[in-house]
């Protein structure tokens, strides 16, 4: 196998990492919204909290998309 | 059907100096990335301008002001607490910037025939930025706390032999702050304007097949782009606030030593 079609296969191989970020996004938000809907009253408070949750599920997410450009496009 | 030009979506994250020429490693070359940074100053220059009158009856742009700036005033003051007003200049600057970036980057310049460059698109900028906070709350750490200031790697009421295997793991969180800071912002412009390119050439390659089929996948992926565009407004005003919501609850560590 030549050096680029194995760059495909790694770039791609490493963009699951995103979808499973996703599915951690998902969640936060997911559970925050059923926290939500039992006590509305206190959910205003707690947004600072959930975007704090929301940056760091994001973040390997994202961190999975730099490794998967960085295999894309090294020489 | 001719063949189709390859997609080169690296091209709009390129820094060339205005007017053509070879980028160099010199401080007196103007690139579009300087350009750029003095347009998104501009425009908050403007809107500042605008909304800091000091009318007595504020008019609609002084409440537009007027909230964005109660808005960073109260990511500061709920997680610093009450002197977390000292902070502030910082935490908003970071804040106007990114947003202001993020947006203007994502505006369709290409209308009036120009390309807008994002500037939080490029690691350089965001990687300061982050390293900035990060000096802040090691200054303002050490300044405060002084050597008290590594007790913020042990917590409190802890086992003993709990405590040897949590202040490295602590440490290690606390030196990685800074690349996760800058990277957040920085790659969620990167990945949103790489789609934007992709689908966006899509949408041409699909008018120029020439077939039905191309069309329909066409007007597909071009309101695909619709979409993507709005999510990427949202995105770039939610990595501006949870820049200045991290920087806000890292100088929190660095004042109050949890």
């Amino acid at each position: 196998m030549d050096l680029a079609a194995a760059q495909v296969i790694g770039a791609g191989l490493a963009a699951i990492g995103v979808g499973a970020a996703a599915a951690g996004v998902g969640s936060v938000f997911g559970n925050f919204l059923q926290g939500a809907l039992r006590n509305p009253a206190a959910a205003d408070g707690q947004q600072g909290r959930l975007f704090i949750g929301f940056a760091a599920a994001e973040l390997l997410g994202l961190m999975a998309f730099a490794v998967a450009m960085i295999i894309l496009y090294a020489r | 059907m001719a063949e189709a030009a390859k997609i080169d979506p690296m091209h709009q994250f390129a820094i060339q100096p205005l007017g053509g020429g070879e980028l160099v490693a010199s401080p007196f070359q103007f690139t579009n990335s300087a350009l750029w940074m003095m347009i998104v100053l501009a425009a908050i220059l403007v809107f500042m301008w605008g909304g800091t009158r000091r009318q007595l009856v504020p008019g609609r742009w002084q409440v537009a002001v007027e909230s964005l700036t109660g808005f960073v005033d109260n990511i500061t003051r709920s997680n610093i607490g009450a002197d977390g007003r000292k902070y502030l200049p910082w935490v908003f600057t970071a804040f106007v910037f990114i947003l202001f970036a993020n947006w203007l980057g994502a505006m369709p310049f290409a209308i009036l025939g120009s390309h807008p460059f994002t500037v939080t698109s490029q690691f350089s900028v965001t990687g300061v930025m982050a390293i900035i906070s990060f000096a802040i709350v090691l200054i303002v750490g050490f300044w405060k706390h002084g050597l008290h200031f590594f007790s913020l790697f042990v917590p409190k009421d802890t086992p003993f032999v709990l405590k040897l295997l949590i202040a490295p793991i602590e440490f290690v969180s606390f030196l990685v702050r800074p690349f996760s800071l800058g990277l957040r912002p920085f790659v969620a412009m990167f990945a949103g304007h790489i789609l934007l390119d992709v689908f966006g050439n899509f949408v041409v390659q699909g008018l120029n097949s020439g077939s039905p089929l191309g069309w329909f996948i066409s007007a597909l992926c071009f309101v695909f782009v619709i979409g993507v565009n709005a999510l990427e407004l949202l995105v770039g005003g939610i990595q501006a606030y949870v820049f200045a919501l991290l920087t806000a609850l890292y100088i929190n560590d660095a004042v109050n030593l949890h």
